[in-house]
């Protein structure tokens, strides 16, 4: 291994081989002209692309291979602006490679390294004039200079204190109250028993009271999934069988691993599965994970029906709704 | 004198009374550029961000980044009438109701996705070549800094539009936010302004992807590419080519011309897939609601192994005195990738420290003469292609007509068992190679002609290699692993002796080639002949 | 005959017979199949009709849902599912099923319209069930609302069919079909019997005219051009960051290779 080979000799940048556009007039005319026939086509594309914005109405719609049905307007205002481009492109590097000097240079590379007398220099320099500054013996400047910088930095983190309200008890609440009544999303209708089949699913809304909004961010906590099977398929312990009502079950719909519409129920296997991350939950033993990543099961609604025979909440969430965070306390 | 050479030599003058700048242009006139294809991966990333900016810029001038509800009253019919935000309804806006809006936001999100496609394809030349070496260090630590941004700002881009898959990458960016220990929730409700979705997400980001990560692409860019300026482009070894010189093309006119034209070929290219090609369709998702969700929803693909990840996570959380810790999100989503891209950024380091060379290097190194480099890359490829597969495995399920709970197993286990096996195999390939060198060197190149001897004997012409080709395959340099000094010269111990002995270890590992071949067997070879 | 044999040798022989050999297999066994399916002819009398269904029940049916319809091991009993479901699944070539596998897919109807109408009253002669529906009978191009049926069909069917309808991955290898192509009788009694893995929508969860415009706009939706370009499959950012590597990345990358070869 020591008698390592010192490397073959350099034999140096190979001959330069020339093109033929160097050494034949007639070649190097042709180079031009195909320089000359690319800058027109980006010409051709610009033309295009003129035509298409002015002149293809909007509505036109051709047939073409692998893009089906297109939009001609769209389609030729971007190859128009493509070939515009493009062309341009082609006929500065053809032009390069043809007919620009195509021999290779040499220059030097210096070492990145300053020369040592630099260095002393600038070392001394340094030096010089950071005890001219005096920190070194003025250590009360300095401890207060670092105060102060410190400090004035914490001033516009303060100012970013209203970019938010504080979240309080909200990540715990939802607008789901006992005697809340579950209305169809979209539709706002009030459901009775019979209006879910066995093997039905329905996408549900807290009923909100006349003149107050729904918007986004209560959906983002309010949304319920309620369920229907035969009652003899539940496998619930009779706290949580209480909560459902002749077979049919409520599930909070914002997935308790990071908060997407768990909607995706399949009837024959009683799952709900999120297709964002593949968690899946059996509705049977009260939307207990059963893969994926999520780790904690969907939280339950309580339901019953009220006096006219709708379907409302007994209670609360027993628990917050969607994903987990620092404060949440319960298992 | 021509009237032309006149007036040039006017202007010239009048900016070099004003700026003093004939030297440096006529230094810079002459500067060389080594020519390679796979030095134009950079090009890329670079015009990339230039038609970003462009395209950009003329979305800016119709978004709205506004989350007041409006209805729908542009030409879209089967959105007509329905509530939804302003920024959705002003993307819609753009792609029916402005002429050349659609195509220029195909433009800019096809552009997106080339940048960030060759950014890695690029960090993946600079890996695999040893381009990271001293003095390269910096860059490439602001490279894999541009590589975090470029990240997130596509992530921020696309979700400007406010649609229904977006909305829902949001939502689930506000998880991982919510479930940082102590802090998640305050901070989620000041990034919200309040509870998700809240009224402000859109126009707070709409801020940072258009002005404050542009204003710091264009910071990193500039000292990225005046380091690149500064400390000469590297180049690849061969004949003529030393750590002492560049051999290449001048800028003017070569370089100007085949640069400036590539320029316009990415442009080009990038607007012909904005032509024929949809991208992100945001009237068929959907305005966005945190109560519904589409099939088969996944992030951009530079996403996609984050979303792997988290996909293929067992399902931890602890739950103790009254708090909630989920390992599920916080180790896929933030524990795991912030390791991958540390490592990432320290790597020149820690090869340097492995092989203890503290010498600038401008030439690069073919891949197989550093096996172990190589071998990591190769591993660090599978760990990502295993966690992107798994990202998209709903779609590869319905397509492959396979279930997605044997796709996330096999993913599970396989990011486990997959890279170590891409390292081993790696490096072995690159052994071979190595010793396939060698016997090249030594013998020459196979013909394919056998030719009878006349006492009967059936050989195989061997070709001698030519001198160019003999040089560039022996050129490299091998280094020998590090020894570990137990005790110097008076039987002193060393203070740092686990460390050293350590670094020799890896430095063992990571040195180990197939020796060149040394002056003893050229000559013997040369007799033979 | 002495002059085919002339050719006995030749080097076609061989691959010529096999290949006359397999037609006459192929044509024979099609020949023959055809022959067993005799098309039996019925006047629209109802219990002709229900015996004819229980006729072919017996024959292609009962073997999985048993004699009597009441289901054995995987195959569900048949009793209450209505006319609407045989509709459904007979006449999209689910049932019979080609395989015991995850699912039944669609393919060409084993049945033809008298069949599987035959199947349809002799199912819904068991117990009361959803009717069948035909196309004429649904008014969805009047009645329905292409946005509002956008709106359903994000709320209640994406997170299955995804958000174009070209379909979605259920769980262990099930999967929820395209819904492209599909005629808009058999949308509305697969919303109305839920089957297989598919929910039940009753009628006063989504009422029939939003079924109806949940029809218009999953027609709308077939026949919208691709707006801006090649539509890619409809699935979102997987297959366009596939684009973008292979086709985007690609071209510039053989563009780079030939800027950086010399010229001849």
């Amino acid at each position: 291994m020591s008698q390592e080979l010192a490397p073959l000799s350099d034999p140096g940048l190979p001959e330069h081989v020339h093109r033929k556009a160097d050494v034949d007039p007639r070649a190097a005319k042709k180079a031009e002209r195909q320089v000359g026939i690319l800058f027109l086509f980006s010409v051709l594309g610009t033309l295009l692309f003129i035509y298409s914005y002015v002149g293809i109405d909007e509505s036109i719609f051709i047939f073409l291979p692998v893009l089906g049905n297109t939009n001609a307007h769209q389609l030729f205002l971007g190859l128009g602006l493509a070939m515009a481009l493009f062309f341009i492109g082609m006929a500065a590097v053809h032009w390069a490679k043809t007919l620009m000097p195509d021999h290779e240079v040499i220059d030097i590379r210096k070492e990145q390294r300053s020369r040592d007398d630099d260095r002393s220099e600038f070392v001394s320099t340094v030096k010089e004039r950071a005890a001219e500054a005096g920190l070194g013996r003025r250590p009360f400047i300095k401890r207060t200079m670092g105060l102060a910088l410190g400090l004035v930095g914490l001033s516009p983190i303060l100012l970013l204190r209203d970019l938010g309200p504080l979240p309080e008890n909200e990540l715990n609440e939802t607008n789901w109250k006992a005697g809340t009544r579950l209305v169809t999303d979209p539709g706002d209708r009030p459901i009775k028993p019979s209006d879910l089949e066995v093997g039905g699913v329905a996408q549900v809304q807290p009923a909100f009271p006349e003149g107050k909004e729904r918007h986004l961010d209560d959906i983002g906590k309010d949304s319920v999934l309620l369920i229907r099977i035969r009652p003899e398929e539940f496998n619930l312990d009779a706290e949580r069988l209480s909560w459902t009502y002749e077979g049919i079950i409520a599930f909070s719909k914002i997935c308790s691993h990071m908060g997407c519409a768990v909607a995706l129920y399949e009837q024959t296997t009683k799952h709900l599965l999120c297709p964002c991350h593949q968690s899946t939950f059996d509705v049977t033993r009260a939307a207990k994970v059963i893969f994926g990543p999520a780790a904690r099961p969907l939280p339950q609604l309580a339901i019953t029906v009220d006096s006219e025979g709708y379907l409302v909440a007994k209670a609360p969430f027993n628990e917050a709704v969607g994903p987990s965070f620092w404060e949440r306390d319960s298992k | 004198m021509s009237a032309r050479e006149r007036i040039a030599g006017q202007v010239a003058n009048y900016v070099d009374e004003r700026t003093g700048s004939a030297k440096w242009l006529k230094k810079t006139l002459t500067k060389v550029f080594p020519d390679h294809w796979s030095f134009m991966l950079g090009e890329v990333v670079l015009y990339s961000f230039i038609i970003l900016l462009l395209s950009g810029t003329f979305l800016t001038f119709w978004f709205d980044p506004s989350m007041r509800e409006v209805e729908y009253e542009g030409s879209y019919e089967p959105l007509s009438g329905l509530k939804m935000s302003a920024a959705y309804a002003s993307t819609l806006h753009i792609s029916f109701d402005v002429r050349g809006g659609l195509l220029m936001r195909q433009i800019h999100h096809w552009a997106a996705l080339i940048f960030m496609a060759a950014m890695v394809a690029h960090l993946m030349r600079v890996f695999f070549t040893g381009a990271f070496r001293k003095p390269r260090e910096f860059n490439w630590i602001i490279g894999v800094g541009l590589l975090t941004l470029g990240i997130v700002e596509g992530f921020l881009g696309y979700s400007l539009p406010d649609d229904l898959l977006s909305g829902t990458g949001i939502r689930i960016a506000e998880a991982i936010i919510q479930a940082l220990p102590v802090v998640g929730s305050y901070l989620a409700y000041f990034v919200f302004g309040g509870a998700f979705p809240g009224e402000v997400f859109i126009q707070r980001i709409y801020t940072v992807h258009i002005l404050l990560l542009p204003g710091i692409f264009l910071a990193l860019i500039t000292v990225h590419l005046m380091l690149v300026w500064y400390q000469k482009h590297t180049q690849y070894p061969g004949p003529g080519r030393t750590e002492k010189n560049v051999v290449g093309y001048p800028l003017m006119p070569v370089y100007m011309a085949k640069a400036g034209g590539f320029f316009f070929i990415v442009f080009g290219i990038t607007a012909f897939l904005g032509a024929v090609a949809s991208i992100n369709p945001i009237w068929l998702y959907g305005p966005y609601t945190p109560g519904q969700i589409s099939a088969g929803s996944q992030p951009d693909w530079y996403m996609g192994w984050l979303d792997g990840l988290v996909r293929m996570a067992p399902p931890l959380e602890t739950h103790a005195f009254g708090h909630t810790i989920s390992w599920n999100i916080l180790i896929p989503g933030l524990i795991i990738p912030g390791i991958v891209f540390t490592g990432m950024a320290l790597y020149p380091f820690i090869e340097s420290w492995m092989t203890g060379d503290k010498r600038e290097h401008h030439l690069l190194d073919r891949p197989r003469n550093a096996p172990n480099r190589t071998a990591l890359g190769a591993m660090s490829i599978t760990f990502m292609l295993v966690a992107l597969i798994n990202g998209g495995n709903d779609l590869i399920a319905t397509h492959f007509a396979l279930s997605i709970n044997q796709i996330m197993w096999g993913t599970r286990i396989g990011i486990i068992v997959l890279p170590p096996l891409a390292f081993i195999i790696t490096k072995r390939i690159c052994l071979s190679l190595q010793r396939a060198d060698r016997d090249l060197v030594l013998h020459g190149r196979e013909t394919g002609r056998l030719v009878m001897l006349p006492h009967g004997e059936f050989i195989e012409v061997h070709e001698p290699l030519t001198p160019e080709k003999a040089y560039l395959i022996t050129q490299h340099e091998q280094l020998a692993a590090l020894e570990p000094v137990a005790a110097d010269a008076n039987g002193v111990r060393n203070p740092k002796g686990a460390r050293a002995k350590l670094q020799a270890r890896m430095s063992r590992a990571h040195q180990e080639q197939i020796a060149k071949p040394t002056s003893k067997e050229m000559l013997e070879i040369e007799d033979h002949h | 005959m002495r002059y085919l044999s002339r050719f006995r040798r030749h080097r076609f022989a061989g691959p010529l017979l096999l290949l006359a050999g397999l037609l006459f297999v192929g044509f024979g066994y099609t020949v023959a199949q055809a022959a067993s399916q005799t098309v039996t002819t019925t006047n629209s009398d109802k219990a002709t009709l229900i015996a004819e269904g229980k006729e072919i029940f017996a024959r292609g049916c009962s073997s999985c849902h048993g004699l009597n319809a009441e289901g054995a091991g995987i195959a569900p009993s048949l009793i209450g599912v209505g006319a609407a479901s045989v509709d459904f699944q007979v006449a999209t070539g689910r049932m019979p099923m080609a395989d015991m596998s995850q699912q039944a897919m669609r393919k060409e109807p084993v049945y033809d319209e008298e069949e599987t109408a035959a199947l349809a009253a002799y199912v819904a002669s068991l117990a009361p069930g959803p009717a069948a529906i035909t196309n004429e009978e649904l008014a969805w191009e009047r009645s329905g609302d292409t946005a509002e049926g956008g709106e359903l069909f994000r709320n209640n069917c994406a997170m299955c069919h995804n958000f174009a309808g070209q379909g979605g991955a259920l769980t262990q290898g099930k999967y929820a079909p395209t819904v492209m192509g599909v005629e808009p009788k058999h949308i509305y009694e697969a919303m109305l019997t839920g089957p297989q893995a598919m929910p039940v929508f009753s009628d006063n969860v989504i009422t029939p005219e939003e079924k109806l415009s949940i029809i218009k706009w999953i027609k709308h939706a077939e026949s919208e051009p691709a707006l801006g370009g090649a539509a890619l499959g409809r699935v979102g950012p997987v297959t366009e960051g596939l684009l973008a590597w292979t086709l985007g990345l690609g071209l510039l990358i053989g563009v780079a290779v030939w800027l950086t070869t010399k010229a001849r």
